[in-house]
């Protein structure tokens, strides 16, 4: 019940993060989010993909440093409280939230947490539990 | 009127210079031959002896020493006398490997302060003045040297040590220092801090003796203009006892030097042959009145050129230049020596690739070092703070074995220019080495 994300190491310069894009545009890779981190000198941006497993052979091919994790991605309403729902149920379990970002899918009133958690496995029990669905890989390629 | 602290040494013939150097020469190639087995080893291989050396013309008979050979038998190896007759050591910046421990005995504590007094009295030093010494005191030779050479002139001496800077403004206001000792970039900030604190008419400062590192003319304007002094190049090393080996007079036209301590070679880096006065080419010095640790032609790695040109100053010394280069690839960053090799140990250990770039640089008149690392997958994670933290680990390694700060700047894997052939590793912009 997780969807994998790729995180690329990127020096914090002017045009390397469209040169990243256009890599992923060229090969007609679709992002369904982007989410960056920067530090000073560099950057590292995550991105969830349509097709995870063509988009990684075309960094590697392309000579970029990446990795592979697997994250959480769950649905959520979109209204008022959607969100809370989801942080407090991990929160209460002890599940610790280390980055999180977000993207709306196309079906209406609905969005997409993606969760980066230290615990995955009990973060997915716990959300099952509460009856908070998750996205699975299989379902991106078609969003 | 130029005055001097040895007139009769310092003013001395060439002949009487000569006839010194010869008689001291002879005695120390008996000693070490005596007291040093690696010396009487190196002249054993080649075929030389005692009794070859008569003067200082046959000074290119000896062999030569290098680095290597210090490190080869650190830390006892090139001892000529008893340890039991020491009474200090000095040490070059910490690097692992390369770091050279020196031995002083009282004469040789003396004989080097002795340098640094005529340095000091050469930009004008009396016992009136207020002396304040703004190198580093410890290991390094910069803080000791100045000091007993400030001692000798009978200054009141400001030990300060580097640093702090406030403290070294209030100092040089509230007790009126007049001559100020440190390294050029050090002098160039100080300025800096007090011109933009409006204290310059505060200060009493009217020369300056500034060394362990290059510096241009440039630099040496701009700090006689922003703190209304003169300021004097003084050069040295560790190995041949540190600071005052070589010093600057009046004339600001060279460096004199102290030859009735140490004989200057240019030799040809690549062959070794003893070049004429007036050649560029590796300096070499030979020390001929040390006890403990005397150097026999060591080769310092610095490039310079020898004149005998008449100096207006009436000192007779040999004049250098000031470093034009280094035969090998050594940095000074921060007057600290640094080797891309070193560099290039800490990459490996840590899992990096040997791929590197080192880019020094000179901002507002201090050095920067920063040292290009391109990313790896294996140190890559999703995580920001773990990337960071393997940043960190890598810039503490590389202080542990430089001594120094040096700014890590992860990239793009292949983005680091790979040449034919020789790798560029050192990108200089500091251009310090004018002709």
């Amino acid at each position: 019940m997780t969807v994998k994300q790729i995180s690329v190491f990127l020096e914090n310069k002017p045009g390397k993060l469209a040169e990243f894009t256009d890599v992923l545009s060229d090969n007609k890779i679709d992002m369904r989010a982007l989410s960056l981190a920067e530090a000073a000198d560099f950057g590292i941006a995550r991105v969830i993909v349509d097709d995870v497993y063509n988009a990684s052979t075309i960094l590697k091919d392309a000579g970029y440093v990446f990795s592979m994790t697997k994250v959480v991605a769950a649905v959520i309403p979109d209204e008022p409280g959607g969100l809370s729902h989801v942080i407090k149920t991990l929160g209460d379990s002890g599940v610790n939230i280390e980055y999180m970002y977000a993207f709306t899918t196309p079906k209406k009133g609905t969005a997409c947490m993606i969760l980066r958690v230290e615990d995955v496995a009990k973060a997915i029990e716990v959300l099952q539990k509460e009856g908070i669905r998750q996205v699975e890989q299989e379902e991106l390629t078609e969003l | 009127m130029e005055r001097y602290y040895q007139p009769e040494i310092e003013c001395a013939s060439l002949d009487q210079i000569r006839e010194l150097q010869s008689k001291r020469l002879v005695k120390q190639v008996q000693n070490v031959w005596e007291h040093v087995p690696m010396y009487r080893k190196k002249m054993e291989e080649q075929g030389v002896e005692p009794g070859d050396i008569q003067s200082v013309d046959d000074l290119h008979k000896l062999p030569f020493v290098t680095k290597d050979d210090l490190r080869e038998v650190y830390p006892y190896g090139l001892l000529a006398r008893p340890l039991s007759d020491c009474v200090r050591i000095q040490s070059t910046s910490g690097t692992t490997g390369r770091r050279v421990v020196a031995f002083y005995t009282q004469h040789d504590i003396d004989l080097w302060e002795d340098c640094c007094a005529r340095a000091i009295v050469a930009v004008g030093g009396t016992k009136e003045d207020v002396c304040h010494v703004s190198y580093g005191y410890g290991l390094f030779t910069g803080g000791a040297g100045l000091n007993g050479g400030s001692h000798k002139v009978g200054c009141l001496t400001l030990p300060m040590s580097s640093g702090n800077t406030d403290r070294q403004i209030q100092f040089m206001t509230d007790l009126g220092s007049t001559i100020l000792c440190c390294t050029p970039s050090y002098a160039a900030y100080l300025a800096e801090c007090i011109c933009e604190r409006g204290v310059r008419d505060q200060i009493k400062l009217k020369a300056g003796i500034f060394g362990a590192e290059a510096w241009t003319e440039e630099m040496r304007r701009d700090i006689e203009d922003k703190l209304g002094i003169k300021a004097y190049d003084i050069y040295g090393l560790t190995e041949i006892s540190g600071p005052g080996v070589a010093f600057e007079c009046s004339a600001q036209s060279g460096m004199h030097v102290n030859e009735d301590h140490f004989i200057p070679e240019i030799i040809n880096p690549k062959t070794g042959e003893v070049l004429p006065d007036g050649e560029k080419g590796e300096l070499v010095f030979t020390c001929i009145s040390k006890e403990a640790f005397p150097l026999m032609r060591y080769r310092t790695r610095d490039i310079g050129i020898l004149s005998r040109e008449k100096c207006s100053c009436g000192r007779t010394h040999v004049k250098m230049t000031k470093p034009l280069g280094r035969s090998d690839d050594m940095l000074i960053v921060k007057g600290v020596n640094v080797f891309p090799s070193q560099i290039e140990t800490v990459l490996m250990n840590k899992g990096y690739p040997a791929n590197y770039q080192i880019i020094v640089d000179r901002v507002n008149h201090s050095d920067t070092i920063e040292i290009q690392v391109e990313m790896t997958a294996e140190m890559f994670s999703d995580s920001l703070s773990a990337v960071a933290a393997k940043e960190k680990e890598l810039v503490d390694a590389l202080k542990a074995m430089l001594g120094i700060y040096a700014k890590v700047k992860l990239v793009n894997p292949k983005t680091i220019t790979r040449s034919e052939g020789k790798a560029v590793r050192v990108i200089d912009k500091r251009n310090l080495y004018q002709q």
